[in-house]
């Protein structure tokens, strides 16, 4: 059933939330590693997958898709009847909120932590040096995105609602890379959002992700 | 059905995503003016509709969500009997989702700032970085490659009818036209007609 491909490395972010999603629907896939160093994601074959170059890219039979919180999205509803839940059972208004959060993610939660998760662990990797002002003010702007997480999670289990959905999944990849840095305090520091933070990265789903990166 | 308010600024690019698709849907509602700039925004008691502190805010009864491509997305399921059709079926909704990541990741963080350098930073006296602009235009010529391309394949950026993915572009692209950046529209022809087509549709005038 290896209908589904994955194009993208295990070190990147985005195709960490897609490979998330596949572990927790428990669906057979193949990695296809695609060599970043050489610039093969800037080119063919890989633009005619992604046409903005960039990782990861699903193949899943004639399906053809990118951008990682479109490809979760459709994993998470065309398999909705395997493995694990991704989105809150319930009525249009569930879903509909659900989409908050999700939208939450990527317009204010990701903006910040991407470029933190940059400056503090991808620049060393790459011979750059952080940039401390740049740290300091990502910092900021990401603790007050915190502080609103810290009370949405006093009346809500998970974010966007009871039960552990996208709207969560989609944070792991930065969360993972934060946590082993300075800034792993923002999110100590909260009590609520420490909670959720150990909730959701003990998920057996997201030790198999980090298991790849491991190979 | 006047169980529906949006909160937010007429001017503001993504209250106008909502009321766009408000319009499409021929939903009535009622528009709450929210005085940015006196930063009612910032204050109780709207920032208890939208915690960040940010136009719009979406209220549907008792119901209330923010996030514009939350609460478009809403619209066009709640209301999906009504109006004009915003979305598709089966595997097709898996095209525009990825429509709209693509133009909430890859083009409105550019237009945006190109809207902000030319048209709203003239408007509260602050000058124009002509060196943001070039940089920006740099990027945005680069997507509309990429709307180009797919233009050429496919009516709309989703489907061959009129979706969300087209909608949610309209706002920045409205405020582009009044600027130079409106050439990197015009010089390519399938995004060029895609606009007029798009801008001349009575929900897009209606924001106007």
């Amino acid at each position: 059933m290896a209908t589904i491909k994955v194009h993208g490395v295990p070190m990147s972010t985005a195709t960490m939330r897609v490979l998330a999603a596949l572990y927790e629907k428990d669906l057979q896939f193949e990695l296809i590693p695609v060599d970043m160093r050489a610039g093969a994601h800037k080119q063919e074959p890989h633009l005619s997958l992604n046409p903005f170059g960039q990782i990861p890219a699903l193949e899943d039979g004639d399906l053809s898709l990118f951008e990682s919180r479109a490809i979760t999205q459709y994993i998470a509803e065309e398999y909705s009847e395997k493995g694990e839940k991704l989105l809150c059972p319930g009525c249009k208004k569930v879903k509909a909120t659900t989409n908050v959060w999700i939208q939450v993610e990527g317009q204010q939660f990701d903006p910040n932590a991407s470029k933190l998760a940059f400056e503090r662990v991808f620049k060393g990797m790459f011979g750059m040096t952080t940039d401390p002002a740049a740290v300091q003010e990502l910092e900021g702007k990401l603790q007050k995105v915190l502080d609103i997480y810290e009370a949405r999670l006093s009346k809500s289990d998970f974010l966007a609602c009871d039960c552990f959905t996208l709207a969560d999944l989609h944070h792991l990849p930065a969360i993972h890379y934060l946590m082993g840095t300075d800034s792993k305090v923002l999110f100590d520091s909260r009590p609520k959002v420490s909670e959720w933070v150990k909730k959701i990265t003990a998920r057996p789903a997201w030790a198999k992700v980090i298991d790849l990166q491991k190979q | 059905m006047a169980g529906i308010k949006v909160f937010g600024h007429p001017a503001s690019t993504a209250t106008r995503r909502v009321l766009i698709a408000l319009h499409e849907k021929n939903v009535d509602f009622e528009f709450v003016h929210v005085e940015l700039k006196d930063g009612e925004h910032k204050k109780e008691p709207y920032i208890l509709r939208n915690p960040f502190g940010k136009v719009p805010a979406f209220e549907d009864g008792d119901f209330k969500i923010f996030e514009s491509r939350a609460i478009t997305q809403y619209i066009a399921h709640e209301f999906s009997d009504k109006g004009n059709n915003l979305l598709s079926a089966g595997k097709g909704m898996a095209i525009i989702a990825m429509g709209i990541e693509i133009e909430s990741h890859e083009f409105d963080p550019v237009g945006s700032k190109l809207v902000w350098e030319q048209v709203l930073k003239p408007l509260y006296g602050m000058t124009t970085d002509k060196t943001v602009v070039e940089e920006e235009e740099a990027k945005l010529a680069k997507v509309l490659d990429v709307y180009e391309h797919r233009l050429g394949e496919s009516k709309y950026l989703a489907a061959d009818h009129f979706t969300l993915v087209d909608l949610h572009t309209i706002p920045v692209i409205q405020y582009l036209l009044g600027t130079p950046t409106k050439k990197l529209f015009d010089e390519r022809p399938h995004v060029s007609a895609w606009v007029a087509d798009i801008t001349s549709r009575p929900s897009a005038q209606k924001v106007l």
